[in-house]
């Protein structure tokens, strides 16, 4: 490690995994929901586990985001961090506040939670996503103003480059977007519009800024290739990110009573939202056969490919798939949204937070990279996970296609309950393709206790200058 | 890429890009607010339809239907339940009253939440007026 203040990184990506761990035993319980209705009914009712799996994975890529910040913005700046005493204060109130929360959830029912947490002051709960009590809410934005104020301060004061400043736009972005959190108009179509400047512009938006500059930031320190191509590549994949995916949130409001010239607009540029994505996969694999070096973190190498390739084939081609107004007339709200948005998450912001703690965790842990046998267990934990999620993905679109074909497409539409009957076989098949994933999260995490022998550093290049 | 096309060049195309998409993205921001109360029911937006969109985030139904489309998709489509429970909000109520406690027995069951009749009578109000938003068509039929 350059600078000892980078060492903040470490707590954030262990708690990130941590929460990962929690976030997939709550999918489990979801898939098996799906299939035996009263599972754990009524104690840990169907939406109170899934608030728990998607705001436990909200939680646990803003920890990787952070953590990744805190270990690139200094070694990019080429200074210290400003104050890793904030950094490690935040990291405890953060955890702390995000423990509370999920512990609110499963403890008291959620109006008891609302009541309890005074949400009558200034209503926020109750929307998918942001369902965290007011008080979280607040709490999430002194975290994120701490935190920018912390990285901030070292970008202003260091080096200034591509990575670091793509990086902070990123998160500056998300921290503004989410103050529409705080914004719940009583009327319908204005809460459902401006919810997705959160929701949208975060994962289509301001996210991909920060996904664009980990990638980058990993893939200059693994192939060693030449700054001024990989910041050139990041520009232009950032710009085409914004250029579709800005007027892209049309394809949100198509259904919802905003005017129907948004059928227009979201289809035009969210059909070219795969652009950016598949420019990335280009970028990663021509980056990756220019390599000027072999970086001995073989397995740091291999999450960065999958992320690019799954990233495309997640938030791309399985976005685009129902992203056209008439096709989204019929898939609109069926598991073929749930197919791509497990996916899109996986592939896009799970994976560069895998990459990104792939390659640093070695080297938090004073080593340059992992021992090839701890790497192995990790490269086999990475297909386990990506190609159970693949067929996670699979079986979602299957059960989807039936969906939308018996409730939506024929003469005579099924009611919603008697189709979810009908398709249940897939969600089964999805069920089992989960417990693999659950095996190949276990995997992940004994891959960091793997002990190997004394290993010789790579030979071409020390640490300190990788 | 090649040499022509320099480092400068991809900046400017992301400052110069953003900046347009965002002011357009604003534009039809405004445009859309100027043209949704042609379509977005405001009219039926009593305290009532408030107060049953309050209970409604209070007791996370998203977390399990979906309401025009969005949400989860664990149970039915409510933006048309209305419709289809016979343009009845007591028929609505009726439903939310009577959830078993326990559940069924290995099947999918709305929990019991205990509200009042004023939270029941909201509720249904809410998605009432919600059923009467113009959703450009949406859903194709009745099951949502």
């Amino acid at each position: 490690m350059k600078y000892s203040s980078q060492a903040v990184a470490k707590p954030y990506f262990i708690a990130a995994i941590g929460l990962f761990i929690g976030q997939i035993l709550f999918g489990v319980i979801l898939g098996l929901q799906y299939v035996i209705g009263d599972f754990l009914f009524p104690e840990i009712p169907f939406n109170v586990a899934r608030m728990v799996h998607t705001n436990l994975l909200i939680v646990w890529l803003l920890f990787g985001f952070m953590g990744a910040a805190y270990y690139l913005v200094p070694e990019e700046a080429e200074r210290e961090l400003h104050s890793p005493v904030l950094a490690r204060a935040l990291f405890w109130i953060f955890l702390l506040a995000g423990a509370l929360t999920i512990l609110g959830y499963l403890l008291v029912p959620y109006a008891r939670l609302a009541d309890m947490t005074l949400n009558d002051l200034l209503p926020t709960m109750g929307r998918e996503f942001l369902e965290q009590p007011t008080i979280t809410k607040v709490g999430i934005v002194v975290v994120a103003l701490g935190f920018l104020y912390n990285v901030g301060m070292t970008v202003l004061a260091g080096r200034k480059t591509v990575v670091n400043i793509v990086l902070l736009t990123g998160l500056v972005g998300l921290a503004v977007l989410f103050l529409f959190a705080f914004y719940v108009p009583d009327n319908l179509v204005l809460d459902k519009f401006y919810w997705w400047w959160v929701v949208h512009l975060w994962v289509e938006g301001v996210w991909e800024l920060i996904l664009g500059s980990i990638l980058a930031f990993v893939l200059i320190k693994v192939t060693g290739v030449d700054r001024e191509v990989i910041e050139k590549w990041l520009y232009v994949i950032i710009a085409m990110a914004l250029i579709t995916g800005i007027v892209g949130t049309g394809h949100h409001y198509y259904w919802i009573g905003t005017p129907e010239y948004w059928q227009w607009w979201g289809s035009v540029f969210s059909a070219m939202e795969p652009i950016p994505f598949l420019m990335m996969a280009v970028f990663a694999f021509n980056m990756i056969n220019r390599r000027r070096r072999d970086h001995p973190n073989r397995a740091a190498l291999l999450w960065a490919q999958g992320t690019a390739v799954m990233a495309f084939l997640g938030a791309g081609v399985w976005g685009f798939l129902h992203t056209l107004a008439p096709v989204n007339y019929y898939t609109h709200g069926t598991q073929i949204t749930a197919a791509h948005g497990h996916m899109a998450f996986y592939g896009a912001y799970v994976m560069i937070v895998l990459t990104v703690i792939s390659y640093a965790m070695p080297i938090l842990r004073g080593q340059q990279a992992a021992d090839p046998r701890a790497q192995v267990v990790e490269m086999w934990a990475f297909w386990l996970m990506t190609v159970s999620m693949v067929f996670i993905t699979l079986f979602l679109t299957g059960a989807g296609v039936l969906q939308v074909w018996m409730q939506r497409y024929t003469e005579n539409p099924l009611p919603f309950m008697v189709v979810q009957e009908k398709v249940a076989i897939f969600y089964w098949l999805r069920e089992l393709a989960g417990l693999v994933f659950l095996i190949g999260l276990a995997t992940y995490v004994a891959s960091f206790f793997v002990k190997g022998g004394e290993r010789a550093m790579g030979s071409d290049i020390a640490v300190d200058t990788a | 890429m090649s040499e022509v096309f320099t480092k400068s060049m991809a900046r400017n195309i992301y400052f110069g890009g953003s900046v347009f998409f965002v002011l357009l993205f604003l534009a039809l921001t405004f445009d859309t607010t100027r043209a949704t109360p042609e379509r977005d029911n405001h009219a039926a937006m009593t305290e009532q339809v408030a107060l049953g969109k309050r209970v409604w985030e209070e007791n996370d139904c998203i977390g399990c239907h979906t309401l025009l489309g969005e949400g989860a998709y664990f149970a039915p489509e409510l933006g048309n339940v209305y419709r289809r429970f016979g343009n009845s909000t007591d028929a609505i109520v009726a439903f939310i009253k009577s959830r078993p406690v326990e559940g069924i027995p290995g099947r999918r069951s709305m929990p019991q939440f205990n509200l009042s009749d004023e939270e029941l009578q909201a509720v249904a109000a809410f998605l009432k007026y919600a059923s009467e938003i113009d959703a450009a068509g949406w859903p194709p039929n009745i099951q949502g």
